[in-house]
């Protein structure tokens, strides 16, 4: 029975140059001392690797494994140690080094036992796909196909035709040659064995070009032996010959000539059911499933003028290409250049290091005169060889003109895409034009616009959705904002209302507009109160946390702990303070509900008042019951304790601390004598104050219980406190803490000295305002007692602090200036460059009241920390 | 009454009213059923824009830029875009395509992302907050790092960063991105043809004096 042929159309006849090769017998190469697997061999995920450095393989071991299902596994060609996993040159178009396995050779061979089967054709499809994967095997004719992949078509398409492919078009190559005349009957078993795998298609062609006579026999004889034995599917087996022409080895051109069908555009060979496969992986998947022996080398034509021999070898992958070309006597003067592949379809290798692989199945190294460079491209004549010439019958000279104005949309339309790349337009080209160079980079320039024009898209989408949440997020503040407004709306009303109750009261007074005030501005403030009282303790854990880790940390994790830990101590002040504020607001609240004047109205909140409150109002009462005058001695023997102390350090500190020690002592001084004239103003309105609190207690008749009513007592003493006393107090709160901060800044180690000093403005800057509104306020009340003292205090710490950080910044600079590397210098200065920057920026936020005040703060304090870090290097 | 009885100029009068009222309630009907959501032009701009809403047209995002053209603006006022983009907006709109627009900036060759040098990051949630991509990833006070696949390269975060710890980088040449070049015409060897094995002077001769 003879197979029809289809004749190829288009096509050319370039120089077979087949026989320098077929010379010498197949010989088998030694093993190099090196051996190099690139991840990536195959088309597909890269490979993953399963050995780490400094373990020891074997031959057949397999060293990384398939990364998903469009993949293929890796196996160590030969014993030896892993010795580096790192990026290696590889045999690729690009020149890129990719991801390899790199094994240190031992020279044993020893390879792990290889576990066959006695009938592959009992085992089923799934567990044979599975082992085509872990057996590494992929395309062995030059694109790297995952066979795998390839055999396990999706169902819907019947394979109804399998063509072998031992076509081997391309100019110089002979390994498939090699191959099909030394192991023709493993051929035979190995189509036979695909044809199960594919569930047993009508025909099994085996496709050859007539230049290799001697495979056709091989593989005509070997069917007539292997006839005998009981192989299924053996009779559907056929040798087909046909005219040599390129490129008639190309997949869809080997398909048109053995069926006369042509695959769709875009389409897959399984479409029209049909599955081609080379006869060097043919060869393979026999191997890997009846022997068990994985893809560890494969036969590799080695050819060019630049050798002293030329021949086939069977060479263990991984072996470096410039090894196996000194086996057949490179001289590395003549060549031209180092080809993978054949002269068509091959690509320049900028790198002779790079390694065998699955599909390397030739090695070209031509001298100058056998492959002189190509002539200058010159002007296309419109002569239309390149139409007649291209396989897959497109219009290479319109392609070429589109190509040159990147027009993608009309390459597109004349279906670059299906191209193949052959090289035969390029060949017949009178003009010497490079045509194929232009498709390949058309071709990529498309995917890449493809890429791109998804990526933008997904951009849009997530633009468009940020966007869109950032509105939600506005609408939903701005709801809330009008769901507040209107809350506080309600609540004036209402306390318009109660105002209105009030009047017709005989002694409408200033608490019941103080009252009306507060309730308006709360409006449930048990639960308020609950919040902030959370909110301290969660600032208190989190601060005790920080301190602690930060004591425990040492070199670089200090610095940034500090700051963390210096941020929490911020957090625990304001979250104190906003309680501290609450906490007298509420004071001042509730005793006015049971004020004569307006006890009927009010009522229900005392009815209302769970825990909380109660809480609330016991800690208030606590507070307040201490008198002012108490407070301040309480603080002046705190001060004075302090002031001991201080004096004490600073008698041991050494010289460079001891000048900031004594500022600090200078300072505590000084708030001792304001603290001491505060007392005496206090003693003096003593007397006053404890008056009218007596003369208000009593006209409550209503009261509920006794604390209470004592709590009102006391909030009434707040309410008649002058402001002017609310601020002394909160600047007495300030200056306490002043003091703390400069205590630890004096204390402080070099590197910590910024933070703190930071700190310490901050709180100065506090004071200052404070101290300001205090003297206004005074200024007001009694223009008799100007408060020089208080202006005066302020004034000297601030000049200090910014003395200090000018200090620094000297000392900064002039350590820079001292060390000696210059590099070290530039890095310093530019470090010194963003700190200045940053400082600039804090300054302005600083100035615009911006809420980003913290975050630059912070991160000038990092700067400036790891300049300090640098100087010291 | 017969309608044949009528004058011809009426007859022809009313047949032709009533067609007329026949097609505009079909056209009228169309126009509600199948209405067209949006401004189809903007949408087709907006397609060829290059999404990296970096603001350098001077519009706060690649939409903005494309109602602006679809209401007369110039069509080059985009740098990232390139030529490549105004070429094909101007074929869209049957117009000469212009050069770019310098003042808005310059096309680069090489695209960047942004990288976050993680160990000064304070994590003061800045660049979060000009990242029109959503592209980076933190939170206040912790590390924040750049999904370098979102990143459309468009500068934003570079500037706000408080300790300068952003920067562009140009985007690797990978397996995955390696694309061929043109051949440069003006090259008068190009060493990376194939199809080179054409016959050498040395196989010429010989098949000369074979003739
Ligand atoms: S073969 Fe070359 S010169 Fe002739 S039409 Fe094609 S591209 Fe032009
Ligand atoms: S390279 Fe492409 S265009 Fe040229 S002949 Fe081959 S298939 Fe046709
Ligand atoms: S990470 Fe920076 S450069 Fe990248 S998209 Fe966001 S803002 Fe632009
Ligand atoms: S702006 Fe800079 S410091 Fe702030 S979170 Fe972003 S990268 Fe970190």
């Amino acid at each position: 029975m003879s197979q029809l042929i289809y004749p190829l159309r288009g096509g050319v006849h370039p120089p077979e140059n087949k026989q320098q090769s077929l010379q010498s017998p197949l010989r088998r190469l030694a093993i190099p001392g090196e051996l190099v697997f690139p991840l990536a061999q195959h088309i597909g995920a890269p490979a993953k690797a399963v050995v780490e450095i400094g373990d020891r393989v074997l031959a057949g071991q397999m060293i990384a494994e398939p990364n998903g299902p469009f993949s293929a596994a890796i196996h160590a060609s030969t014993s030896g140690t892993v010795s580096a996993i790192e990026a290696r040159p590889i045999p690729h178009a690009s020149g890129l080094w990719g991801d390899c396995i790199v094994v240190a050779a031992d020279g044993k061979d020893e390879s792990i036992d290889f576990v066959g089967c006695e009938n592959p054709f009992k085992i089923d499809h799934e567990s044979l796909i599975e082992k085509i994967r872990h057996a590494g095997i992929a395309g062995m004719g030059g694109a790297g196909f995952p066979s795998a992949v390839k055999l396990n078509p999706p169902p819907n398409n019947n394979i109804d035709t399998l063509i072998i492919n031992g076509t081997e078009c391309e100019p110089y190559i002979t390994a498939d040659d090699v191959l099909m005349q030394e192991r023709s009957e493993d051929i035979i078993r190995g189509c036979t064995l695909l044809a199960h795998i594919l569930n047993g298609p009508d025909r099994i062609l085996i496709g050859v070009e007539d230049n290799k006579p001697k495979a056709i026999a091989a593989l005509e004889q070997s069917l007539l032996k292997l006839a005998a034995e009981d192989l299924p599917g053996i009779d559907r087996v056929q040798v087909v010959s046909f005219p040599t022409k390129y490129p008639s080895g190309g997949e869809k051109q080997l398909i048109q000539i053995l069926t006369g069908k042509e695959v769709p555009s875009g389409g897959l060979p399984a479409h029209i059911g049909i599955v081609v496969q080379n006869v060097g992986t043919t060869v393979a998947i026999w191997e890997a499933i009846k022997h068990g022996k994985p893809l560890i080398e494969r036969i590799t034509t080695v050819v060019g003028e630049s050798l002293k021999e030329q021949g086939n070898a069977i060479v263990k992958l991984g072996s470096p290409s410039q090894f196996v070309l000194e086996q057949f006597g490179f001289q590395e003067k003549s060549c031209a250049r180092l080809i993978a592949g054949g002269p068509m379809m091959g690509f320049s290798l900028p790198d002779s290091r790079a390694p065998i692989v699955k599909t390397s199945n030739c090695l070209l190294v031509p001298s100058h005169q056998e492959m002189p460079d190509p002539a200058p491209a010159q002007a296309c004549i419109r002569c239309g060889h390149c139409a007649e010439a291209c396989p897959a019958g497109l219009l290479p000279q319109q392609l070429y003109w589109y190509a040159q104005a990147k027009e993608h949309d009309r390459l597109l339309a004349h279906n670059l895409m299906d191209c193949i790349e052959c090289g035969a337009c390029s060949f017949v080209c009178p003009s010497s034009i490079p045509l194929v160079q232009y498709y390949r980079a058309s071709k990529g320039e498309i995917r890449q616009a493809e890429i791109e024009k998804e990526k933008s898209d997904r951009s849009r989408q997530r633009f468009e959705f940020r966007q869109k949440r950032i509105e939600r997020a506005e609408a939903e503040k701005e709801a809330k904002r009008l769901a507040r407004k209107k809350a506080a709306e309600a609540a004036k009303a209402k306390a318009a209302a109660n105002a209105g109750a009030a009047k017709t009261a005989p002694a409408a007074d200033p608490v019941a507009a103080a009252m009306a005030r507060v309730q308006a501005q709360q409006s449930d403030p048990a639960e308020q109160l609950a919040k902030l009282e959370r909110a301290v303790n969660n600032a208190r854990n989190r601060l005790n946390s920080a301190e602690e880790k930060w004591q425990q940390a040492e070199g670089d994790q200090k610095a940034k702990l500090e700051s963390r830990f210096k941020q929490a101590q911020l957090r625990l002040q304001d979250a104190e303070s906003k309680l501290h504020d609450f906490k007298q607001q509420s004071a001042g609240q509730n005793p006015a509900p049971s004020n004569p004047t307006s006890a009927s109205p009010t009522t229900p909140l005392n009815i209302d008042s769970d825990d909380p409150i109660e809480r609330a109002k016991a800690k208030a009462q606590q507070r307040l019951s201490m008198s002012p005058l108490e407070k301040a001695e309480n603080n002046l023997s705190s001060l004075n304790d302090r002031l001991k102390k201080a004096q004490e350090k600073a008698s041991e500190a050494d010289d460079d601390k001891r000048a900031a020690m004594e500022a600090a002592v200078e300072k505590l001084k000084q708030k001792k004598t304001s603290l001491e004239k505060e007392i005496d103003e206090l003693k003096a309105q003593a007397p006053l104050k404890e008056n009218t609190a007596t003369a208000e207690t009593p006209v409550d008749p209503n009261s509920i219980d006794d604390p209470i009513e004592r709590a009102k007592a006391k909030a009434m003493q707040r309410l008649n406190m002058s402001p002017a006393e609310k601020l002394q107090n909160s600047l007495q709160a300030l200056q306490t803490r002043l003091a703390k901060a400069e205590e630890k800044a004096a204390s402080a180690d070099e590197d910590r000295r910024p933070a703190m000093q930071a700190a310490v403005e901050k709180l100065q800057e506090k004071i200052k305002t404070v101290e300001q509104e205090i003297t206004e306020f005074k200024a007001q009340e009694e223009p008799a007692k100007p408060a020089e003292s208080a202006n005066e205090s302020s004034g000297i710490p601030l000049d200090a602090a910014s003395a200090a950080i000018e200090k620094a910044k000297a000392k900064a600079a002039a350590q820079a200036q001292m060390s000696d590397s210059e590099k070290h210098a530039a890095q310093v200065e530019s470090l010194q460059q963003r700190i200045q920057k940053a400082q600039q920026r804090l300054d302005k936020a600083t100035e615009e009241g911006n809420d980003n005040v913290d975050a630059f703060r912070l991160g000038l304090e990092k700067l400036q920390a790891k300049l300090k870090e640098l100087e010291s290097e | 009454m017969d309608i044949s009885s009528l004058h011809p100029l009426v007859l022809a009068l009313l047949v032709l009213g009533g067609l007329a009222l026949v097609f505009g309630a079909i056209l009228g009907f169309a126009a509600v059923r199948y209405k067209i959501e949006g401004n189809p032009i903007v949408d087709q701009i907006d397609n060829l824009l290059p999404q990296t809403q970096c603001g350098q047209c001077g519009h706060p995002g690649c939409r903005p830029y494309a109602e602006g053209i679809a209401n007369g603006e110039e069509i080059n006022k985009c740098p990232p875009g390139g030529q490549d983009t105004i070429n094909s907006i101007a074929d869209l709109l049957g117009v000469d395509a212009p050069e770019l627009d310098a003042e808005h900036g310059t096309e680069s060759e090489l695209s960047t992302v942004a990288y976050i040098r993680e160990d000064e990051c304070i994590g003061c949630t800045k660049c979060i907050q000009a990242c029109p991509m959503d592209a980076i990833l933190g939170a206040a006070k912790q590390m924040h790092t750049v999904i370098a696949d979102e990143c459309t390269g468009c500068d934003l975060c570079v500037e706000p960063c408080p300790v300068d710890c952003i920067e562009m980088r140009e985007v690797e040449v990978t397996m995955q991105n390696w694309k061929w070049q043109l051949p440069s015409p003006l090259a008068a060897v190009n060493s990376d043809i194939i199809a080179s094995d054409r016959q050498t002077p040395q196989e010429t001769k010989q098949e000369d004096t074979a003739a």
